[in-house]
């Protein structure tokens, strides 16, 4: 039986983007780049443990333009995964579970992720 | 009329025994990461230089050290967790999904050990 030419059930493109979806994938995102920084996050541990892992070099590329940048990523990664994690628990307890509540938590979750990123940057 | 035993029906497990178990995990290393990585980002925006003899320094605190561990277990548990959920979703193919769960596993597994020996040998001096 071909299954050419049939037609597909409305899909990602037809429907109005909601702004829990931009969360939703953020919030994998964020956790992938948090994984890939734990590479780094134990590589650092193994430098200040071990002479033979130079800490020095480690020093200077998170002291350089890309490395600072990934530290900015990583820490923003950081603070939007916790508050969304946040938002998250409380949902398993039952909360916020209207439709309404999960678009304005949505915004509350990137607010005070950006804010805290900036109050974290700025005071390190 | 129903295939399962009544030995099956009581256990209520279902035909794959589990399936709780990850979700758990996941909101339990996601609490106590609450705790751990809040204490890490604020004990570590309180350092007032980042050398190598500062941080082994810090890190030989033997509070500093405990807490260190603890996060750097939790963090390779819930990241694994998390990568699983990602390889199963978007790894197709059975070959190439089972050998990127198994990978990360290992990955997961060797970081989770090494950030503790580093941890330990800065804690208890340079036997290790």
């Amino acid at each position: 039986m071909s299954t050419e030419g049939r037609p597909l059930s409305p899909h990602l493109t037809i429907y109005r983007w909601p702004i829990t979806m931009t969360l939703s994938i953020l919030h994998r995102m964020t956790g992938i780049a948090m994984s890939v920084g734990l590479v780094l996050f134990v590589a650092w541990l193994a430098a200040i443990a071990w002479p033979a892992v130079p800490y020095e070099g480690l020093d200077r590329f998170f002291d350089s333009g890309p490395g600072r940048l990934l530290l900015l990523g990583w820490c923003f990664s950081f603070f939007f995964h916790l508050a969304n994690g946040i938002r998250h628990l409380l949902w398993d307890t039952g909360r916020l579970l209207e439709k309404s509540q999960a678009a304005t938590s949505s915004w509350f979750v990137i607010v005070s992720a950006v804010l805290m990123t900036a109050v974290y940057w700025l005071s390190v | 009329m129903s295939l399962r035993s009544p030995l099956s029906r009581v256990l209520g497990s279902g035909s794959a025994k589990d399936g709780t178990e990850h979700w758990w995990q996941q909101r339990v290393t996601a609490a106590a990461l609450l705790i751990l990585g809040g204490w890490f980002v604020v004990s570590i925006a309180g350092l007032e230089q980042y050398g190598q003899a500062e941080l082994a320094n810090w890190m030989a605190h033997p509070f500093n050290a405990t807490m260190m561990i603890l996060l750097g277990v939790t963090l390779a548990w819930h990241s694994s967790l998390g990568v699983q959920v990602v390889i199963e979703d978007y790894v197709h193919g059975p070959a190439l999904k089972v050998l990127s769960l198994v990978l990360s596993k290992f990955a997961h597994t060797f970081l989770a050990i090494t950030a503790v020996l580093a941890v330990l040998k800065l804690s208890l001096g340079s036997a290790v």
